[in-house]
């Protein structure tokens, strides 16, 4: 895997994700989440859908730094993960992680496919920033497809004061569903940006709504 | 589609993720006019960091083009301190959430302040300082120099006169340090004296100003150490 993947799935890379914990913080709020049992099914979950869309687009983004790609690709490859993502509050949650991850990559790994990008979206999703800096599909897509279940398994050891050996456990059995979701995204990621598939999660596009919403009343320790 | 959706105490939000529905999201460049002086303000819980950035607002309010970014984790009860206290306009204030981990945001990943400070500085341009308060954390504080040009670590009497003592980065490094609360060290039997020279033995040159909001509710005197760190401005 390459050097730049392993830097930007480190939760010490400085973009942004540590304040955002994947919906977790609302199904904890909500006592849907009370302990590590109830974990395997969450991110399971969360890695098949939000994980897979992110692990798709990061590896399409990826493949295109590969290849020539016409003048407005990143607009539309930005705009069809738009299309996918429902909810107003993960898309600000997407963005401000892409954001976040542009400003760090900037400064790591300037290239002309990540000036492309930003000239085209100034603040682009998360997912495709990250392919862009990564640059091959299959290791960009195991980036944002750990960094989707990552970044709620810290949040929950953050927010319940679980066992981290029992929550590392989790996610390290996570293996085999990861690497068919990485499997596909890299099978598809030369396709055309409309046709990429785009698995979802009701509940979670719900949670996070909710989440932002009482944001303005009561305490809320992630921002997403 | 709306949804109407309660979750077991007593209230309920509207939910709304219609895509249609929603304000467009708002991912333009980010236009670079210059940026303000940012000073950040750490310390412990309940040393007084909000009171102080109250103070603050109060005594260069009318000078200065000020914003504030706010990381406690009581969020709005942190902007609505401020707000009541009536030393700001509301829309100069940011909150931002910390994932419960306050000194990463200030330290390791300063992403989500960073983003706060860009946000005021597209909404006010002009701005000529925005102070960062940190949300109460321990004496390991400190803000990255990437987020804050300065940096106030604020301690109280009440916390103990051992505290500057204990030494640790936030005591020994901030560009000052301020003692708070000094009207009632007689009551909590702290000792001046010996708060403030165990400050100066561990700080080497570095500045140390004790002071009381009751006293001088307007601080001048970090009012005054923050103005001499400003560029003369041709206003």
């Amino acid at each position: 895997m390459d050097l730049a993947a392993l830097i930007i799935a480190d939760s010490r890379f400085p973009g942004g994700g540590h304040v955002h914990s994947g919906g977790i913080e609302e199904a904890v709020v909500r006592k849907l989440v009370v302990s590590e049992r109830d974990l395997p099914a969450f991110l399971l979950s969360r890695l098949r859908t939000a994980g897979a869309l992110a692990a798709t687009f990061a590896a399409a983004a990826a493949h295109a730094t590969t290849r020539e790609v016409r003048s407005g690709h990143w607009r539309r490859l930005d705009a069809e993960f738009d299309a996918r993502t429902p909810s107003q509050a993960q898309r600000a949650a997407s963005r401000a992680q892409g954001r976040g991850t542009a400003r760090a990559g900037r400064v790591a790994w300037p290239s002309p496919a990540l000036s492309d990008l930003l000239g085209e979206c100034p603040r682009p999703h998360h997912p495709i920033v990250l392919g862009v800096l990564v640059g091959v599909p299959h290791d960009a897509a195991m980036a944002a497809a750990y960094l989707a279940v990552s970044g709620p398994a810290s949040a929950a050891v953050r927010l319940l004061g679980l066992d981290p050996f029992q929550v590392n456990a989790v996610v390290a059995r996570l293996a085999e569903p990861m690497r068919e979701v990485c499997a596909h995204a890299a099978d598809v990621a030369g396709h055309d940006p409309a046709t990429l598939p785009a698995p979802s999660s009701p509940g979670l596009d719900l949670f996070a709504e909710a989440h932002a919403a009482q944001h303005e009343e009561e305490v809320r320790l992630f921002a997403s | 589609m709306r949804v109407e959706h309660g979750h077991g105490h007593g209230h309920h939000h509207q939910v709304d993720f219609d895509p249609t529905a929603t304000a467009p999201d708002h991912h333009d460049a980010t236009p670079h006019a210059g940026r303000a002086y940012r000073i950040g303000i750490g310390g412990p819980v309940g040393s007084g960091k909000t009171a102080l950035t109250a103070a603050l607002c109060r005594a260069l309010g009318d000078e200065l083009e000020l914003a504030v970014v706010t990381n406690d984790i009581y969020t709005t009860e942190d902007a609505d301190f401020l707000r009541k206290a009536g030393v700001l306009a509301p829309e100069r204030i940011e909150a931002v959430q910390t994932g419960a981990c306050p000194h990463t945001a200030i330290r390791d990943d300063i992403t989500a302040n960073l983003d706060a400070v860009e946000r005021l500085e597209e909404k006010f341009p002009g701005l000529d300082l925005v102070i960062i308060e940190s949300g109460g954390d321990n004496l390991t504080a400190v803000f990255s120099r990437g987020l804050a040009d300065s940096q106030i670590f604020v301690v109280d009497v009440a916390g103990g006169d051992k505290v500057p003592r204990k030494g640790g980065p936030g005591v020994t490094t901030a560009d000052l340090l301020v003692i708070n609360k000094t009207d009632i060290a007689h009551l909590v039997g702290a000792d001046m004296t010996v708060m403030t020279s165990d400050a100066h033995r561990m700080r080497g040159d570095l500045p140390v100003i004790a002071q009381s909001l009751v006293d001088t509710p307007d601080a001048p005197a970090v009012a005054a150490w923050v103005r001499s760190l400003l560029p003369t401005r041709t206003r």
